[in-house]
């Protein structure tokens, strides 16, 4: 198990590597001069050409990568604000807690409405239960986020006066963003665990749990539910990257203090190490999610300890992450 | 004999597509998807035909009017008629979901094909970079790409196809690697086929099934992408009516006049729906273990 887990830290490292140096190529191609933009479009040549030295956007590609992702993983700096002149590490520590608290409420949320929903459905297949459960799964995954925001807000906070409208001073703060963050992933969470149920709820084996006398809600979570855990698990990490995005959305209407308003307000300024880092940093987040996924899976799926044992490449992980 | 093949081929194809159409005409939700769907389609073509006003017509003496003969949705911050925008609207997202989905699908084809088709190092090195492709959740790339193409429709299409590709590509790469060695591919190479008539003629028509899926099921979620993009404002400008941006507009006016934000969320909820109903329908008519 320790060498399942050094294994895949150890493959973290070049997926990092080329997180980093897509999102920078994507960064660097960007048209528009950042001395310029610092400066305003009355600058002149001269302190156009000191701030690039300054800022050592003169030096070439390669240089510039290498000193950007040496900065980053060795020292964890990830250059200062365009603007504020704030360096991005430090902004991203105070703001992360707050964007990763509203995600993971987001994902326990989801887990909590999705899997009952789910199992709910494929218990009673073809039954209205389960007709209504998947129109209403589809209908939350065919709805813009912020959209759903806005109208809670609209509901709860501003015509029924129950909930803040903005800020989490107050943990009823949390309420709306979560809950509108949340029911994307819930409906994704239910559609993946009703189509996993069915393909083993014909099994032999649940037959004969049932013959044994086993009580039906045992037969449920014990066999049908845990043989089909791996791919809802997937999708709930999936989710997650899915909900870090959200987030970013939910704490702009919100007006929290997180990654998702920092970003936002740094893309229609330009800022663009801001921007940068944002996205590195959170794409090292998800990275991480899905490693802890994977090491979820080796620890509920004796089959993937096995097939790492007997030194087989790639674990069933990958195969369903190709397959969601 | 050429020609009788062909033949064969064509009337086998019919039939299956016969198959498929009497699966799918049986599930009366996908029937719904697919007829909203048309509706929209030629709402978008016969926009100035039916709208009432022109999108961009300004009435400032007439703001946050509420719904009358006249304006019978009522009038935005610039009275400007809201029935109108909506219909207009309906071009914009059609153009997202459509446009965004076919970037996305060729360029996902094209390396797809590349991975699955020569397979040993060229698929290992695209599959790495898929791998990290796939690291940077997919909202977060394209707000990434569309800040770095800049603010605009266009741009949001651009960046959205370019983030999506990626399941495209694994689904090509799949299909093409389970056929490569089936002795028909074998036998096209016999009769020296160039591998690109390998690849168009034989190999891919095997991945269509899935890819339709994929596609139908990816232009419902490309429109919410964009209007993702457009709230942060990196989508749709003034005074362009798309969806996402006329709901960021309204937003400013939550308190004062909700309908700008209700109406078009409804509109979107409606048409994102109706292409994953039929995206459902068409993943249960072409699931071939469900045949007859």
């Amino acid at each position: 198990m320790i060498n399942y887990i050094v294994k895949r830290l150890l493959l973290m490292i070049p997926v990092l590597l080329g997180v980093s140096l897509l999102v920078f190529t994507i960064m660097y191609f960007t048209p528009g001069d950042p001395a310029i933009i610092i400066l305003g479009p009355s600058a002149t040549q001269e302190s156009i050409a000191q701030t690039k030295q300054e800022l050592g956007l003169d030096k070439p590609f390669g240089e510039r990568y290498l000193e950007y992702i040496g900065n980053a993983f060795l020292r964890f700096d990830l250059g200062k604000s365009f603007f504020t002149g704030r360096s991005v590490s430090d902004e991203v520590l105070i703001r992360l807690p707050y964007t990763l608290k509203l995600a993971g409420l987001a994902i326990l949320c989801s887990l909590i409405i999705g899997i009952p929903a789910g199992a709910t459905a494929a218990m009673n297949q073809n039954t209205w239960k389960d007709n209504a459960t998947m129109f209403g799964a589809l209908f939350f995954l065919s709805m813009p986020a912020f959209w759903f925001a806005l109208v809670l807000v609209m509901i709860f906070s501003i015509n029924l006066k129950l909930l803040p409208v903005v800020g989490i001073e107050t943990w009823t703060g949390y309420i709306l963003p979560v809950i509108s963050m949340s029911v994307g992933g819930a409906a994704g969470i239910a559609r993946q665990t009703r189509s996993s149920m069915l393909e083993v709820i014909r099994q032999d084996y649940v037959t004969t749990a049932r013959a044994k006398g086993q009580k039906e809600r045992l037969v449920v979570i014990g066999h049908i539910l845990r043989n089909g855990l791996i791919p809802i698990v997937v999708v709930a990490g999936n989710s997650m990257g899915t909900m870090m995005g959200g987030a970013l959305i939910a704490e702009t209407i919100f007006s929290i203090p997180g990654m998702g308003s920092y970003m936002v307000n740094a893309i229609s300024k330009r800022d663009y190490p801001v921007v940068q880092g944002g996205v590195l940093v959170i794409a090292v987040c998800f990275s991480l999610i899905m490693l802890l996924v994977d090491i979820v899976l080796a620890f509920v799926d004796p089959r993937i300890r096995a097939q790492f044992s007997s030194k087989k490449k790639k674990g069933s992980a990958a195969k369903w992450k190709a397959a969601a | 004999m050429e020609s009788s093949g062909v033949i064969a081929a064509e009337a086998k194809k019919e039939s299956n597509i016969s198959i498929v159409w009497r699966r799918l005409r049986k599930n009366k939700l996908a029937v719904a998807g697919l007829i909203i769907i048309s509706l929209l389609i030629l709402i978008a073509i016969f926009a100035p035909l039916i709208a009432p006003y022109d999108y961009a017509e300004q009435d400032l003496t007439n703001t946050f009017a509420p719904p009358s003969r006249e304006h019978l949705l009522g009038t935005d911050d610039l009275g400007r008629d809201e029935l109108s925008r909506l219909i207009y609207g309906t071009r914009q997202s059609l153009q997202i979901g459509v446009f965004s989905v076919a970037i996305a699908t060729v360029l996902g084809t094209t390396l797809g094909v590349f991975a699955g088709f020569y397979g040993g190092k060229v698929d290992i090195l695209l599959m790495r970079f898929l791998d990290i492709y796939q690291s940077v959740p997919g909202l977060l790339l394209s707000i990434a790409l569309a800040t770095s193409l800049g603010p605009g429709l266009n741009n949001a299409i651009i960046a959205i196809g370019v983030s999506t590709m990626s399941v495209y590509a694994r689904i090509i790469r799949a299909s093409l690697l389970k056929v490569r060695s089936m002795e028909y591919i074998e036998a096209a190479r016999a009769i020296n086929a160039t591998d690109f008539r390998i690849v168009m003629k034989y190999a891919l028509p095997n991945a269509i099934a899935p890819l339709l899926i994929s596609i139908t099921m990816n232009i419902g979620n490309s429109i919410l992408a964009a209007s993702m993009l457009s709230f942060i404002g990196l989508g749709a400008q003034p005074p362009v009516a798309e969806w996402g941006a006329m709901l960021t507009a309204g937003k400013d006016f939550i308190r004062i006049h909700g309908s700008l934000i209700t109406y078009p969320g409804i509109a979107m909820v409606i048409s994102v729906l109706s292409f994953n109903l039929l995206g459902d329908g068409l993943r249960d008519a072409l699931d071939p273990r469900l045949k007859n």
